[in-house]
């Protein structure tokens, strides 16, 4: 078991690493920005290290700082948490290169499935439903076209390196295709520096539901069940919950059936996660894999009542898996990210000192939160402040608690996406969980009470 | 805190590898800095919660005197030698700290000498790379806040200068 593990990441996940590295007695490093120094994750670490100024290219994404932190500190291995360099092949690479635990799957993993179209082909060699679209790149626009015609509008256009929502365009008949193609090129060349392009067929009604997967380093792979994570907002997640109110026994099972190959076509090793559309005549496709631990991992852990950081710990120490297949029993939970943005300001961020803090408790209240009163959320990195998750024996029951928990979160000094949390629970859509990946389009929260 | 705590305190710390120790009470505040400390990186930090607040300095100054190796972070404090503002130099970037070229030869400054830019002050080495850190602007070097050979992180000050 590692004796020593340097956490290259901040805020909330940076903690709830630290909490179970405690719990295991291992030694933690936490790593820091200037912006940072006053950080919780740093002072609960057994040591830490200013790793550069606050701009995340000199600091969280410096990969020689991080290593020369883990270097003088003796660490041996290193968890890159999610975001940042998690997903970065080269950084685990490195690692490698330096004999320092890289706690994620290796960097060609990594780079299998971070490439979204090499990830494709590869899935669709393993068996496994993909989303129909282009072979590759598109060389050019008169190729797309063609493509489009052939699998018929709506379609969209994706970056090849994209995440996050950037450099992507739908098109919806041929006449707008020409221009949806040159700015989503354009995007993508600014936001990734490569402004590779390819098509899929566009979802319509989808939902964004994804399982949660874990391979160890024998070959072994099993799948926790899924997560449906469809409210959205430009693409970022704000509401994840376990299990997802479309999904039955019987798409659980196809769909944990396909993310079980998935892994195994890969032998992947570490936890991860793929990620499905699913249509409205639940029909699933394969859309992406996620090779790190994610921001919605509570709901998983609450409703299987596992650690899953533990897990990876474990996995990457070279302990085999079960292979135990986890289904919702009957637990529910429910996980709202809570964001420094206002709601009424089109989610504008909003930074800034909290002069006062009351979070969420009681029974079945989890808060994973970096903030406490007197913090000052900088304005230099995510604006997601803390997330509250709730469990019970029912949808409807966790629901009420997630209301009340939300209405006891009293934060002072700062704006947050409270309010526009409690309005979704009242949406009486989204208590059906009668939603998709479409539903806060177009939604404008301007006259959002307090 | 009565004067038999106090001495309890001063006694824990002296022992430790803390380099400094603030507490704060209702209306009362104490800092005891260590001579000794040795470790500059090191942070063995209490978590915040109850009161009384214990904070461990995260950087630890490892200067092996006294209370003049304060942070100067602003002010404009007169130096031993008379006239130019004292500043510190902080470490651009995490590795170890060397004053030497290597064991055998001198020490890039001691304490009194004058610098100027693109001077070579002293080198910091990270994944057996040795990085020259070179002085811009021109100064006097008052203090060597670090020891040869140990662990450095960014930001860390690592030598007072007095501007010249």
């Amino acid at each position: 078991m590692f004796k020593k593990i340097l956490i290259a990441n901040r805020g909330e996940i940076a903690l709830r690493i630290i909490r179970t590295c405690k719990e295991m007695g291992i030694k933690t490093v936490a790593v820091y920005s200037t912006a940072d120094r006053d950080s919780l994750h740093v002072r609960f670490a057994d040591e830490a290290v200013c790793i550069g100024p606050p701009k995340s290219s000199e600091s969280y994404l410096n990969i020689p700082n991080i290593m020369a932190a883990a270097e003088i500190t003796n660490a041996d291995a290193i968890h890159p948490g999610y975001g940042f360099l998690s997903e970065n092949a080269k950084f685990a690479e490195i690692c490698a290169q330096y004999k320092i635990n890289f706690i994620g799957p290796t960097a060609e993993q990594i780079r299998q499935m971070g490439d979204k179209i090499t990830a494709k082909d590869t899935m669709k060699k393993a068996g496994i439903p993909v989303i129909p679209g282009s072979d590759g790149l598109l060389t050019d626009i008169e190729e797309g076209k063609k493509l489009a015609k052939k699998i018929k509008y709506p379609v969209i256009l994706k970056a090849t390196a994209g995440g996050g929502g950037k450099g992507m365009r739908v098109v919806w008949s041929e006449d707008e295709f020409e221009k949806a193609f040159e700015t989503a090129t354009m995007e993508a060349g600014a936001a990734f520096g490569n402004a590779g392009m390819y098509m899929e067929k566009f979802i319509e009604e989808p939902r964004h539901i994804e399982i949660q997967v874990a391979g160890d380093k024998f070959g072994n792979a099993t799948h926790l069940s899924e997560r449906d994570c469809s409210i959205q907002r430009r693409h970022q997640k704000l509401v994840e919950e376990c299990p997802s109110p479309f999904v039955d026994e019987a798409l659980r099972k196809k769909m944990g059936d396909a993310a079980l190959k998935a892994c195994k076509a890969i032998k992947y090793q570490s936890l991860g996660t793929i990620e499905f559309l699913v249509d409205k005549y639940k029909n699933f496709y394969f859309m992406e894999m996620n090779t790190r631990i994610q921001v919605e991992h509570p709901v998983t852990e609450e409703v299987m009542d596992y650690d899953l950081v533990k897990e990876q710990i474990l996995i990457a120490s070279g302990v085999k898996i079960s292979g135990k297949i986890y289904l919702p029993r009957q637990m529910v939970a429910i996980e709202c990210r809570i964001n420094a943005e206002d709601p009424t300001k089109n989610f504008a961020p909003s930074p800034g000192k909290i002069t006062s803090l009351h979070t969420s408790k009681g029974f079945g209240v989890r808060v994973d939160t970096h903030i406490y009163a007197g913090y000052t959320v900088p304005p230099f990195y995510d604006s997601m402040i803390a997330k509250v998750i709730c469990r019970a024996q029912s949808r409807e029951e966790a629901l009420d608690r997630m209301e009340r928990a939300l209405k006891e979160f009293i934060i002072e000094g700062v704006k947050t996406t409270i309010p526009f949390h409690l309005w979704l629970l009242q949406n009486e859509d989204f208590r059906k969980g009668n939603y998709n990946t479409k539903f806060l389009e177009n939604m404008d929260f301007t006259q959002l009470g307090a | 805190m009565d004067f038999k705590q106090i001495q309890e305190l001063i006694k824990i710390v002296s022992k430790s590898e803390l380099a400094e120790v603030k507490i704060e009470q209702d209306n009362f505040k104490i800092t005891i800095r260590n001579k000794d400390a040795s470790q500059p990186m090191i942070t063995h930090a209490a978590p915040v919660y109850a009161s009384p607040v214990l904070s461990a300095a995260p950087i630890a100054a490892a200067s092996p005197a006294s209370a003049s190796a304060a942070p100067a972070d602003a002010n404009e404090s007169e130096g031993p030698s008379a006239g130019g503002k004292i500043y510190e130099f902080k470490s651009p970037m995490i590795g170890t700290f060397y004053r030497r070229p290597s064991p055998d030869k001198d020490s890039f400054v001691k304490v009194g000498d004058e610098i100027n830019t693109g001077d070579v002050i002293c080198i910091i080495e990270a994944m057996k790379l040795f990085n020259e850190i070179e002085f811009e602007g021109r100064g006097r070097v008052v203090k060597i806040l670090v020891d040869d050979s140990t662990p450095v992180e960014y930001d860390q000050p690592l030598f007072l200068i007095e501007q010249l």
